[in-house]
């Protein structure tokens, strides 16, 4: 895979200049829209450069800490969830990386994300809501999904992107509602300046920019982010040697009609599957950030075997397309064989939605204490008292 | 002077290009090794994880002592095991060993009650499944050295310098290529 890794990088840093040319730009017509002295341009010109310095070495250094604390993931140990912790090392030992830090977001809807600078300091988010609907080799299929991302860099790319992104709608929002307020005051003193129609046109343009910046920088980032999804899938069967276990988990991810609460336009992208998707309605695929779903699962139990060149033919053969796996990943591959599933009995719906409650207090800080009589209660972080009746027996409980 | 410079500087750039390809065969030859001993390393919690397990079990499992003895003795056996060969041939006799004694669980609704129990079977698929996972690792290793080896131009290097193949991990016996079944009823 080492072009893919290496097309990342230099696409991680044609970005970089693409967006500060993008910034620029918008500096300079807001700039000149405020005032037709050239030194205004100039000064927009040297804000938005200033700012984008900034945020390339935030995204760098903190990008990841970024998007983990703004999708409230929480950092867990392996008493929490001790089978997610072993199928993560088990896929970064198939993978040959370090094992990522794992975070557990407190949501009961589906998806998993991966970020960070480098396959070193990555991290894996996976939600309450996935952990409790998906079996062994389906929570496999999505972590060897995730850790595709790592391997690939795509994890660094899309922290990038969705910074610069993050900014650019953010400036334009600043930008567009300061005119709207300005506008208001304007009225009244725009009969003593007078003329200054190249200033009202700068002016239009600007707003035009500064709403057309936001789509367009949208627009850019999703498609680069659609072909990363094929390939992570194309590395997540190759890596487990079962490509029915993330066909299954996506399935079901997608059967989910409740949405992901901490997920917004700009951390759509780094999601498993798109996080978006209007309430009550099934995750459709009018997607835009993510090749559809019904067409990823077809193509993974499309697959004669399990390694690039099989997912490959699969590909071609579902969407008509050609390839998606680059040269120099079907050169160093290998024939690699299904493996059987293991012989897990599904759960029902009923089951699941307790498996996601019990997570979801778990990693909240809940205690279980067990009473005599065998009733376990589950006793809250911010309980503050030392003891506790138990309800059916009416034994006193000391809490440790 | 400028003519002499020329065949100089090809020279020297030549070099630099054969130095280039050296270091980076030896770091893959390193990966290689190293992907190797990270099968050992699963191996060894394997090893480690069955005395527990045995452990365990026995409470519950009073008629199926003959099973329990087939896995500890796969598992002395395969620690004592000297060479590469021999230790191959004794770890796929344990992975055997260990399915078919994860099959008689089936029929004990009380262990597969108990949480302790329910926590190792969890560690043994993971283990199990880490072997199989360290083992296609080290595949993926050795081919892209091999190809490394055999592609030009870095094949010119790997003669000159007598990197030889590695071989790839093969399980001979169609059995041993399944990973025990581990089944998580509840």
């Amino acid at each position: 895979m080492w072009e893919q890794i290496r097309a990342n990088k230099r696409n991680s840093i044609l970005l970089l200049m693409l967006m500060a040319a993008v910034l620029g730009l918008l500096g300079w017509i807001i700039g000149m829209s405020v005032s037709p002295d050239p030194r205004a341009g100039y000064f927009g010109v040297g804000v938005a450069l200033i700012i984008w310095f900034i945020l390339a070495v935030v995204s760098f250094a903190g990008g990841d800490a970024i998007f983990l604390a703004a999708s409230k993931a929480v950092p867990v140990t392996k008493e929490v969830h001790p089978q997610l912790f072993d199928v993560v090392e088990e896929m970064a030992i198939a993978a040959q990386l370090p094992v990522p830090k794992v975070y557990i977001i407190n949501d009961p809807a589906p998806n998993a994300f991966a970020t960070g600078r480098n396959p070193q300091s990555a991290s894996l988010a996976v939600t309450a809501g996935l952990l409790g609907r998906l079996n062994r080799d389906e929570l496999q299929g999505v972590v060897g999904h995730e850790m595709s991302h790592i391997l690939n860099r795509d994890i660094l790319f899309v922290t990038i992107a969705g910074v610069m992104l993050g900014t650019i709608t953010l400036l334009s929002e600043v930008f567009l509602r300061g005119m709207f307020y300005s506008s208001m005051g304007r009225r009244y003193s725009s009969r003593d300046r007078g003329g200054g129609q190249a200033q009202a046109i700068m002016l239009l343009i600007a707003i035009l920019a500064a709403i057309l910046a936001p789509i367009m920088a949208t627009l850019l980032y999703f498609a680069i982010s659609r072909k990363r999804e094929y390939l992570a899938d194309a590395g997540s069967a190759r890596l487990t040697r079962y490509p029915e276990g993330l066909a299954n988990a996506l399935e079901k991810i997608s059967q989910n009609t409740t949405q992901l609460s901490v997920a917004n336009k700009v951390t759509a992208p780094m999601y498993i599957v798109n996080p978006l998707q209007k309430e009550g309605m099934k995750l459709s695929d009018l997607t835009s950030t993510h090749p559809p779903i019904s067409e990823r699962i077809k193509i993974l139990r499309g697959m004669a075997g399990a390694s690039f060149a099989d997912y490959s033919d699969a590909f071609s053969k579902t969407t008509k397309h050609a390839t998606v796996i680059p040269s120099s990943a079907l050169q160093d591959d290998t024939a690699v064989q299904i493996r059987t599933g293991s012989t897990q009995p599904a759960e029902s719906a009923k089951n699941q939605a307790r498996n996601i409650g019990n997570i979801m207090q778990q990693v909240a800080g809940f205690s279980i204490l067990t009473c005599a009589c065998g009733l376990k209660m589950k006793i809250p972080p911010n309980f503050k008292a030392s003891q506790v009746k138990c309800p059916r027996c009416g034994t006193v409980q000391p809490i440790s | 002077m400028a003519i002499l410079l020329v065949p100089i500087v090809i020279v020297v750039l030549l070099i630099m290009f054969v130095i280039g390809i050296y270091n980076s065969l030896v770091g893959l030859r390193n990966q290689v090794a190293n992907a190797w001993s990270q099968i050992d390393v699963q191996l060894k919690r394997r090893h480690d994880l069955i005395p527990n397990l045995i452990e365990t079990a026995k409470g519950y499992m009073q008629h199926e002592r003959g099973t329990m003895e087939a896995v500890t003795n796969a598992r002395s056996q395969a620690m004592n095991a000297k060479g590469v060969a021999e230790s191959a041939k004794a770890e796929g006799v344990l992975g055997q060993a260990l399915s078919k004694f994860l099959l008689t669980i089936e029929a004990y609704p009380d262990l597969k009650a108990n949480q302790n129990f329910l926590a190792l079977q969890e560690e043994l698929a993971s283990t199990e499944n880490r072997i199989a996972f360290a083992r296609q690792a080290y595949n993926d290793q050795v081919l892209f050295y091999n190809n490394k080896i055999q592609m030009f131009p870095s094949n010119i290097a790997a003669g000159m310098f007598n990197f030889a193949k590695s071989d790839f991990f093969v399980i001979e016996d169609a059995s041993e290529k399944a990973v025990p079944k581990v089944s998580f009823g509840n």
